[in-house]
């Protein structure tokens, strides 16, 4: 093993976990902290035939990624907040279409141009509800480099099984910090693929259980001659203004994902059996919030640690089972209460929730965290 | 001709479009070019955005991609560069095409990635009801551009050649028969293509402008336009205010997908033992 282990970014995990699991189409648009996914793709995609293009704008990026996924290519594209927004129409989109795409968000700064090269998680409700309409997405976070690498190689697999867009939101820390990694041996890799129909004959595009079922998804160019659209469709796939047909594909969508949550979540938890105080955190935040919590147990404090990797859907049941025995839960964030405010809906009052949130554009010191903690206790 | 309709979701008809429109006229012509092409139904992609040109691509029998607003050919670039042996067909409209989606316009055509790019261009956004567009002559009418539009419009064709199209031409909804060729030949270019159809919009540009019915509307859009070939041998006043009808601009130039594929080949030359961990993906796939 150790010939796989590597020193390397986490933009750079983040590509191979891609190529891994079958990347084989790259759009996007130079910002930073994301621009090294691209510059990457862009060197590695050529030597296995894969497709790289830097588009005109991050509009253009998500659309061709759409467009190459229809083709029946894995396609992914990276940016970051201010991309992130421009891409949100097209976001919705592959909802409503159900088109496989993997977008990278490396959180930076904002609103607006805000500080581009300092860290934020302030994407949270972004990644979950930035374009229009009810619609269901699945954001996962990365809380160190090597996750990025299997963070990005699983959001391949849910975008394939579910046929959804996924976000890694990932962070300007996690994402240009290097860290030393073992890469999983080639041979151990499940390339995920879609479910595709075997025969044009009597296709559905659309047709699948009701209950949150997931068509099958043919290729464009194999004979199958279907139509897909961002207009409310019909199991046919024709545009349809029916009121019985709009609510039966929405709520299939929204099924499709809920009915997996439990399958799909996925966190990091670390003495959380018996604490008194837990520290809910997600991406490098939850480095200097680990940090915080393991002095505090050293220090005889019944201090708990739950990393979310899973951010959407949001892991209400697991946050409830794991937080069973907590009196309060603080929320260390790089934005002013986002993630906050989920663990209190999930929490529904069992604990008393407690916002630390930070703007400066910097990292959280563990110290921040162990005082907060210190406080609460 | 294989069957007209053979071409068409003849479960999806009739179409939306209000009698009189010249968008089911282009259509006709663009199938007509398709079926004496040739070319593979099942290999073929269309493409289109959002407005009333691009409900075109809904009713027709082959993979077809019905966008969000001005990304068609962003979407189009997408299916041609991870799989060029498709046939992509990019339907749009004036507004789709040159105002929300001027910089993927601009940036396929400077590509030169082989789409080929029909644009309705009826000078008005007809789905929302009569708003003037980048092609709306100045002066005319629209429900937003109450005392005459005060901008200057577009000549597509020209923005289309200077961006780096390699095939550029024009015809109308009159001139049914010079369409189709122009489109044919459209088709056949390997590179960006884009042919500009004017058509009539009777129910708001037609009405909002006085100009009469679709009948007076169709003869109006024709006494706009001169053969490009004719128009060598008229007196500069006779073109004032005219625009040129026939193929207006070919150019050699580079294909994108073709250099793409060029750069693929020299680079696995360098890097035949590549090990990387990607097995989803064939060396050269198409």
């Amino acid at each position: 093993m150790a010939e796989n282990a590597k020193l390397m970014q986490g933009n750079e995990a983040c590509t191979m976990g891609a190529i891994a699991a079958g990347l084989q189409f790259f759009a996007g648009y130079p910002i930073t902290p994301s621009t090294e996914i691209a510059e990457m793709c862009s060197e590695e995609l050529p030597k296995f035939g894969g497709k790289f293009i830097q588009m005109e704008d991050e509009i253009g990026s998500i659309a061709a990624c759409i467009g190459a996924s229809l083709t029946g290519k894995k396609a992914m594209t990276a940016t970051s907040g201010p991309g992130f927004s421009l891409m949100q129409e097209s976001i919705g989109y592959a909802s409503l279409c159900e088109i496989p795409v993997v977008i990278v968000n490396v959180q930076r700064m904002g609103p607006s141009t805000g500080m581009p090269t300092s860290p934020a998680q302030g994407d949270i409700m972004q990644a979950r509800w930035g374009t229009h309409g009810d619609h269901q997405i699945i954001a996962l976070a990365p809380g160190n480099v090597k996750e990025c690498f299997e963070l990005t190689f699983k959001a391949f697999a849910y975008a394939e099984a579910y046929r959804v867009p996924v976000i890694v939101l990932a962070d300007e820390v996690i994402s240009h910090m290097r860290e030393k990694v073992i890469l999983p041996d080639p041979s151990s890799y499940k390339i995920p693929m879609r479910a595709m129909p075997t025969s044009p004959a009597g296709y559905k595009p659309y047709g699948a259980d009701p209950d949150g079922g997931v068509p099958l998804m043919a290729p464009f160019g194999q004979g199958y001659r279907w139509h897909c659209t961002g207009l409310f469709h019909d199991e046919s796939g024709a545009p349809s203004g029916k009121a019985a047909v709009a609510d039966k594909l929405l709520r299939r969508l929204e099924r499709k994902i809920e009915k997996n949550a439990q399958v799909l979540e996925d966190y990091y938890a670390e003495s959380m059996e018996d604490c008194d105080i837990a520290v809910v955190s997600f991406g490098s935040s939850a480095m200097a919030a680990l940090s915080a919590v393991r002095r505090a147990r050293k220090e005889g404090h019944k201090a708990g640690m739950l990393r979310l990797k899973t951010i959407w859907p949001f892991p209400d049941a697991a946050l409830r089972r794991l937080s069973a025995s907590a009196k309060k839960i603080i929320v260390p964030e790089m934005n002013l209460g986002q993630l906050a405010l989920e663990v209190e809906r999930a929490i529904h009052g069992k604990a008393e929730v407690i916002k630390l949130g930070k703007v400066t554009g910097e990292l959280f010191h563990p110290d921040e965290i162990y005082q907060a903690l210190k406080e609460a206790f | 001709m294989a069957e007209f309709l053979d071409y068409f979701r003849k479960e999806r008809l009739p179409h939306i479009w209000c009698p009189g429109c010249g968008h089911g006229t282009v259509t006709g012509a663009l199938i007509r070019a398709v079926d004496k092409l040739g070319l593979d139904k099942n290999k073929i992609v269309m493409v289109s955005g959002i407005g009333c040109s691009s409900r075109a691509v809904g009713y027709l029998d082959f993979d077809t991609l019905h966008t969000t607003h001005g990304r068609a050919l962003a979407f189009a670039t997408g299916v041609k560069h991870a799989k060029p042996s498709l046939k992509v067909i990019v339907m749009t409209g004036d507004g789709d095409c040159t105002a929300i989606g001027g910089n993927h316009f601009i940036h396929a055509a400077r590509r030169n990635i082989d789409i080929t790019t029909i644009i309705m261009n009826n000078s008005i956004y007809g789905m929302t009801s009569g708003q003037y567009s980048p092609t709306t002559p100045h002066g005319m009418l629209g429900t937003t551009a109450p005392y005459g539009n005060v901008e200057q419009e577009f000549d597509v064709c020209e923005l289309a050649k200077a961006s780096g199209a390699s095939y550029v031409a024009r015809a109308t909804s009159f001139h049914v028969t010079l369409l189709t060729d122009l489109i044919e030949k459209a088709l056949m270019n390997k590179g960006f293509s884009v042919v500009e159809a004017l058509t009539q919009c009777p129910t708001y540009f037609g009405r909002k402008n006085k100009i009469g019915g679709p009948v007076e509307l169709l003869n109006w859009i024709k006494d706009r336009t001169v053969n490009a070939k004719a128009a060598a041998a008229l007196p500069p006043e006779k073109l004032a205010g005219k625009l040129l009808i026939g193929e207006l601009h070919r150019a050699e130039r580079p294909e994108y997908c073709a250099s793409y594929a060029e750069t693929t080949a020299r680079v696995q030359r360098t890097y035949n033992d590549y090990k990387g961990g990607n097995r989803g993906c064939e060396l050269n796939s198409d």
